[in-house]
This record gives C-alpha cells, structure tokens and sequence, in this order.
C-alpha cells in the first residue's frame, strides 16, 4: 500500500494539469455564456466528489457501528473533512457561474438547497466531533451520521414541492453536451477523484498516527506516576 | 419497551415540572419576548400578515422549545441520576419516549398559551380549514421534541452544550420546519391546500421517531 501512494499522487498531479489545460483552452467555448462556463469543469466534478465522500463517510459510519473498530471512524472523520472542503468549493463556485448567467446569485432551487443543507449537517457533524470529549465522539458522530443521511429523501421532498409550487426562473439543465466538453469534464472529474482520494488518505494516515500517539502518551504517563520516585 | 418505565419516568418529569415551572416559565417569557421583538421588526398588514406568520410563529416556538430541550437531561445530571438510569436494567428507549412524551407536553401547553397572543397582535384569521391547523401543531411540535430530545441527549456530552443543541438541531429540522411553515401558511391564506406538508410531516415523525428508539440505547451508554 506505501507504493501506490507515491503513484497515486503521481496520477493525481497529471490528471490535474491535464484536465486544468482541458477546462481552459482544449474545451470549446460555450455559444451563449462564454467563457463562465468554464467553472463547469470545477463546480461538477467537485459535487460528485463531495457527495461521493459524504456516502463513504455514512458507510464508514454504519461500519463503526457495528464493528466498533477504530479505523473506519478516522475514515469517516477524513470523508467528512474532505466532502465539507468540496462541498465548500461547489457553494463558491456555484454563485460565481449563476451571478452572470442567470442574473443572481443565488436562488433556491432543488439541487441548490440539498447542497447546502446537506452542507449544514456536515459542518454540524465537524463541529460536534470538535466539541465531545475524545471517548464518546465516534458513536455520536455515528449516530449523527445516520441521522443526516435519513434527513435527505425529506429535504429532498420537501423543496421538490417547495419549489413546484412557486415557480422559478428555468434553469439551464438536460440538453446535449458537446462531446469534447464531456471529455474534460470526465478527465476533471477523475483528477478531483484522485485529489480527494489522495488528501483523504493522508488525512486518514494522520487522524489513525495521532490517536496512536495520544495512545502511548496517556500510557506513559501512567507507568509515570504508578512507578515509585 | 416498558410502558410501566415509560409511565413512571413521564410522571416523575410532570411533577418535578409541576413543583418547579422552571422549564415552562422560561419558555413562556422567551417566547413573549420573541413576539413582541417581532412585532417591533415587522410592522405588516394583515395581508402580509397572514403569509409570514407561519414563520413566525414556528420559529419562535422551535427557539422557545430548546429552553426547555436543554434542560431535559442536564436536570439529570444532579445527583448522578443519569447514571443510575444507565446501569438500571430500564431499556432505553422508553426512557427516551417518556422525555420526548414529557417535552412534548411542555411545548404543547407553550403553544396553547402563546398561540392567543399571536392571534392579537397579528390579527390573524384563518381563510382556510382551520381545524387543519391542530394536525399540523401536534405533528410538527412532536417533530421539533423528537429529536431535540435525541439531540439533547448527544450534547449532554460534549462542551458548552447548551449552544451544542441548536447546531445539532436545526439543520436536521429544516425539512419539518418548511413543512410546518408552509403548512400554517396554506392554511391562514386559503390558497393551497396543505395535504403534501402534513404527509411530510407524518413521513418525518415516522422515519426520526423510528431512528431515535432504535439509536437511543447507543447514544446513551456511549462511553
């Protein structure tokens, strides 16, 4: 496994480049908004990984659970840390395409709203783990987990209706895609793949060597003190 | 499930409830304060009035209600009487449908005291069919206290819980709060029928009170 890191930063660092080359010149430019679009080969790959990591972090969860072993929690810590940081750059990016293309900056449309509620109960996951003492954080946040993605289907619902029921200015979805402009959005797709795959990991080495240090420290300051002076 | 447990944990959180009003006299004066806030914030017809008070109201009641959330475990906590719940062969989850049952009085009896107030300074009148109204507060109040109940239980240990509840809570309660909004709403203006947010409503008092029971024994004995 120490192997395929190197490798995979390796991959990582040409698909980005590759795709960041793709977004910004091999693409075509598109006919009505220009060169905004462009912010499409990040917005869309960066919500697929954010929500990609947001499930791994509901397995890892669920897995906790029920096994109780300690490294599918630090894996659902690392999933949460990384969804939250793409989740982040779709919000940002979203309003900065909308603002020239639809004229505001913000509405609140289905897919808009899922994204940022979803947001909020991940943040409210990060938070909590922050603030419970070390023991009991992993079963909460487990808990919470679960309670987060039970939520979904209803907020899902809940703004579908919302939302057929006061009309809203038509958003530019469906529709066919030139096929260059699906390639780079497929390259970038797999480059913020690999990126969230490779922070995860990192994130996950860390979390997984710094319990082990806390481990052995709270362990040597018992022999410490049990030992005679 | 034991409904022997349920019953005694239930009345013994009425009586001390009873004897004290800590948790409904703060919640009454928070919420007072709320309305009054409001109606110095909002100056509207009764047109307007009619189209925003359901979002009034309900985010008054859900701020009112985390008074009383807060101090349904960490009353607990004196004299260690959270522990001896814990190693007593009591099953979980019935202690925890006996607080939620407890909170979901306290709250109910907010509303009932509260509501008249709103009607006053509002001039609120319901163009719709207004018995529509009592569904919609007992489901709704049912979803606020469910899982406040649930959360309230997860902040107990964590630091400064008492801000730890509202962060926990509201994100989750955002589909029940836009179906309690918006139901109150169709119904005080007559102009949508309200039947998708109470079968929402339904959905998500099955789905978390469902969740809780099951989850409740593991947040409980989390140690």
């Amino acid at each position: 496994m120490k192997r395929v890191f190197p490798i995979l930063a390796i991959l990582t660092a040409v698909l980005l480049t590759y795709g960041l080359y793709g977004a910004l010149i091999a693409a075509p430019t598109e006919k009505t908004m220009g060169d905004v679009q462009r912010i499409f080969y990040y917005h869309v790959p960066s919500a697929w990984t954010a929500f990609t990591f947001f499930f791994l972090n509901l397995v890892a969860s669920v897995v906790y659970l029920l096994r109780r072993n300690p490294k599918a929690d630090a894996l659902a810590l690392a999933a949460a840390e990384v969804g939250v940081v793409f989740c982040t750059v779709v919000l940002v990016t979203g309003p900065i395409w909308a603002r020239p293309v639809w004229g505001i900056w913000w509405t609140w449309d289905l897919r808009l709203t899922l994204t940022l509620v979803l947001w909020l109960i991940y943040v409210s996951y990060l938070v909590l783990r922050r603030f419970s003492s070390s023991g009991q954080t992993p079963v909460l946040a487990a808990v919470l987990a679960i309670f987060g993605a039970l939520d979904v289907p209803l907020v899902y619902f809940s703004i579908w209706f919302f939302r057929t029921q006061h009309p809203q200015p038509v958003i530019g979805g469906g529709g066919s895609i030139d096929p260059r402009m699906l390639h780079v959005l497929l390259i970038n797709w797999a480059a913020f793949s690999c990126f969230a795959i490779l922070v995860c990991w990192s994130r996950y080495h860390l979390e997984v060597l710094s319990r082990e240090v806390e481990e052995t420290q709270a362990l040597e300051s018992l022999l410490e003190s049990g030992s005679p002076r | 499930m034991s409904f022997g447990i349920m019953r005694a944990t239930l009345a013994k959180d009425l009586r001390l409830e009873w004897r004290s009003k800590d948790a409904i006299n703060a919640m009454l004066f928070f919420a007072l304060l709320v309305v009054v806030i409001f109606s110095f914030s909002f100056d509207p017809t009764a047109e307007e009035s009619r189209r925003i008070a359901g979002g009034l109201i309900w985010v008054a009641f859900l701020f009112a209600a985390i008074v009383a959330l807060n101090q349904t475990w960490a009353r607990e906590l004196r004299n260690q009487v959270l522990d001896a719940y814990r190693v007593s062969p009591a099953p979980a989850n019935s202690l925890f449908l006996a607080k939620a049952l407890g909170n979901f009085i306290f709250v109910t009896v907010l509303e009932a005291l509260m509501t008249p107030l709103f009607i006053v300074f509002y001039n609120l009148r319901a163009l719709g069919p207004a018995y529509q109204l009592f569904i919609v507060a007992a489901l709704g109040t049912w979803a606020l206290v469910v899982n406040g109940t649930f959360f309230a239980a997860m902040s107990l240990r964590t630091r400064s819980r008492e801000i730890m509840l509202p962060l926990l809570l509201f994100p989750i309660t955002i589909p029940a709060l836009l179906a309690m909004v918006e139901a109150t709403s169709s119904i005080l203006t007559g102009e949508y029928s309200a039947r998708f947010w109470i079968v929402l409503l339904v959905a998500y008092d099955v789905v978390f009170t469902m969740a809780s029971l099951f989850l409740f024994e593991l947040v409980l004995q989390a140690e």
